[in-house]
């Protein structure tokens, strides 16, 4: 069974990001860059299904510039074996529908059975790519899933897919595409052995020529970035436990509105 | 001149990183309260291959360099582990390489995959309580008889002792000759026979999680090829294990002064006192500025040493420099970083406190300051040996 799992480089959830002096994009000066986390449940669960089957192929791709390359290595430490960077200035601004005709014409020259991406990604968290690509592909969906199942002739696949409070099961036909939730598994880390294997693994270079992707017109467009407002300092309100009651909730009822 | 990692070093960076990220400041914190052995840590690094990082590739390992096992300790060390994390795995790192340098055949499969597993835990015993620094006096004996050799003697500040399943011993196989002092030493790799070996754990300052001891070898059988290289030329085998621990060690410092300095500057920019961030006097952020450029410079030191002796150039001096000045930036970020935090450095629940603790072990060992410089002295300036 062939897996295509979709990934994506955002900076690390530590990063404080900053708007740089071009007011719609971030500054990447100085960003650690991982693998989204939501992406990683997906690699583990397409790995863990080719373990479980005892064979087939797991396929990671990603749309980036070349620093995103790092993103697919990783990919391949974990156990993936091999990987296609779509790699073209054509598409750096791309929005969430553009990526997944990208990815949409990816999956059509691989024929995957399976695509799993994670739920969302966490640095622009529009979480839109998973289900557009279905779309486009014209297969049946599932997003936010916490488990999976897929029968012996790989025909199709039960997931159980978190809604509130408890778990949605579907059964789907396969070929379909997948989103991961938090919880689906444990991602591994990956080996020394693993490390050093992936250099020796194949990773695809691929143009928005190569995809068939002519003209390339974003539905969305970024306007503005804007940081949060800062947060106005606290206020201490100083004398004894009396008057200072009364006077923050004169303040709270008066100042804030809160009461 | 090239200072770039390769795509697999960095990689080996960001893997050590996360996974040694995994563990939390509060597990180090309670390993260290309880003196527990930090199991948990070291199974996780067996577990993804890291044992084996310099293990070569036919016997099981990954067949890397002093470099690469430099750089994961190094990511280890900062990701607040310090030496609770580092000491437990850097054994797998330089114990081993006199046997894959110097060790017959038989030695290096009989044991080499077994450690590349992390099956084996590391001891190391080559210090003896009258003798210190001063190699050539070990009073450890090694007698030949038959097929073997009996050994009794004394060794102390055997990290591991409490767990090793194996050890690496110096004993003297032939009286001290003034002439040639360092002739006449022999390098074993055994197993660590419980019923030969008695051990007393010490009590120290830091790293409690991983025991140091004092051991007592009483009638220990070594079968003969359990040898490492050549009967009388241990010291010098045990070289290529000094070497790589100095440059390991040093590194593991750096990495331990990251750690505290980026705790200390994150404190800096939150702590406000007279109303302004304490990281905006310069009396509070120059020693950290001055600890970061001392710490670049260390490691470049350290992976200088690394690179030479992955080379298979000398690299004595240098992995001396290394240790000498890596341990000097190690103290001063940790204590950079204590004073930052002022009182709360002094608490634990800060954790700068047991990084400081750790940090000062790197002046003393794996030798002291004072012994690199007179080193340094005598084999580098070539001045008249003080001693």
């Amino acid at each position: 069974m062939k897996i295509l799992v979709a990934v994506k480089q955002v900076p690390d959830t530590a990063t404080q990001v900053k708007i740089s002096s071009d007011p719609k994009a971030i500054d990447t000066a100085g960003i650690t860059w991982i693998v989204s986390p939501y992406d990683e449940f997906a690699i583990e669960e397409a790995l863990r299904i080719k373990e479980k089957r005892g064979q087939g192929e797991v396929v990671a791709v990603t749309l980036g510039p070349d620093r995103a390359k790092e993103t697919l290595r990783s990919a391949l430490a974990m156990g993936c074996d091999r990987a296609i960077h779509v790699n073209d200035p054509a598409l750096a601004n791309a929005d969430t529908m553009t990526t997944a005709r990208a990815l949409a014409a990816v999956v059509k020259q691989e024929a995957p059975q399976l695509v799993l991406c994670g739920r969302q990604a966490i640095d622009d968290d529009a979480g839109a790519v998973g289900a557009q690509l279905a779309e486009v592909l014209g297969w049946p969906c599932a997003s936010w899933i916490m488990e999976e199942t897929i029968d012996a002739d790989a025909k199709t696949v039960r997931v159980g897919r978190q809604v509130e409070g408890g778990l949605e099961v579907f059964d789907i036909p396969l070929p379909a595409v997948l989103s991961a939730q938090k919880g689906l598994n444990e991602p591994r880390y990956p080996t020394l052995k693993g490390i050093m294997g992936a250099k020796k693994k194949e990773i695809k270079d691929v143009k928005a020529s190569d995809l068939g992707l002519s003209s390339i017109t974003p539905e969305l467009s970024i306007t503005a970035l804007e940081a949060l407002p800062a947060r106005p300092p606290g206020r201490i309100i100083p004398g004894d436990v009396k008057d200072a009651v009364k006077e923050l909730v004169r303040s709270l009822r008066e100042d804030a509105k809160a009461i | 001149m090239d200072f770039a990692l390769t795509e697999q070093q960095e990689l080996i960076r960001k893997e050590v990183s996360a996974l040694a990220r995994s563990f939390p400041p509060e597990y180090w914190l309670e390993k260290d309260t309880k003196a527990e052995y930090p199991f948990e840590f070291v199974k996780a690094f067996a577990q993804a291959g890291w044992l084996g990082v310099i293990i070569p590739e036919e016997y099981g390992g990954s067949g890397l360099g002093v470099t690469e096992a430099s750089l994961m300790l190094h990511d280890i060390a900062a990701s607040g582990a310090g030496t609770s994390g580092c000491s437990p795995i850097h054994f797998y790192c330089f114990p081993p390489m006199p046997v894959i340098k110097h060790g017959s055949e038989t030695l290096k499969r009989k044991y080499l995959p077994r450690i590349a597993t992390g099956e084996i835990v590391m001891s190391f015993g080559v210090t003896e309580p009258n003798a210190g620094t001063d190699t050539s006096r070990i009073q450890t004996r090694a007698e030949a008889k038959g097929d073997r050799f009996i050994v009794n003697g004394r060794k102390v500040w055997n990290t591991n002792a409490q767990n090793a399943t194996h050890t690496l011993l110096l004993a003297r196989t032939a009286p001290r000759d003034p002439a040639k002092p360092f002739k006449g030493l022999t390098l074993f790799f055994t197993e660590f026979d419980r019923t030969k070996i008695t051990v007393r754990v010490i009590e120290k300052l830091g790293r409690a999680a991983v025991d140091s001891n004092e051991i007592y070898i009483d009638g220990l059988e070594i079968p003969m090829e359990n040898v490492v290289g050549e009967v009388g030329s241990g010291f010098y085998h045990l070289l290529d294990s000094l070497n790589p621990e100095r440059v390991m060690t040093g590194i593991e410092a750096v990495g331990i002064g990251r750690a505290a300095l980026a705790r200390a500057v994150d404190y800096a920019k939150e702590r406000i006192v007279f109303d302004r961030p304490i990281g905006q006097n310069q009396a509070v952020a120059h020693p950290l500025a001055m600890a970061w450029a001392k710490l670049e410079t260390a490691e470049l030191m350290c992976l200088k040493a690394a690179w030479l002796f992955d080379h298979g150039q000398p690299c004595g001096a240098e992995s001396n420099a290394a240790k000498l000045i890596a341990a000097e930036a190690g103290f001063e970020a940790c204590d950079a970083a204590l004073q930052t935090h002022g009182g709360y450095g002094y608490a634990k629940e800060f954790h700068v406190e047991r990084l400081w603790r750790e940090v000062r072990l790197y002046k003393i060992a794996p030798v002291s300051q004072q012994m690199v410089l007179n080193h340094i002295s005598e084999h580098v300036l070539h001045l008249p040996k003080s001693y």
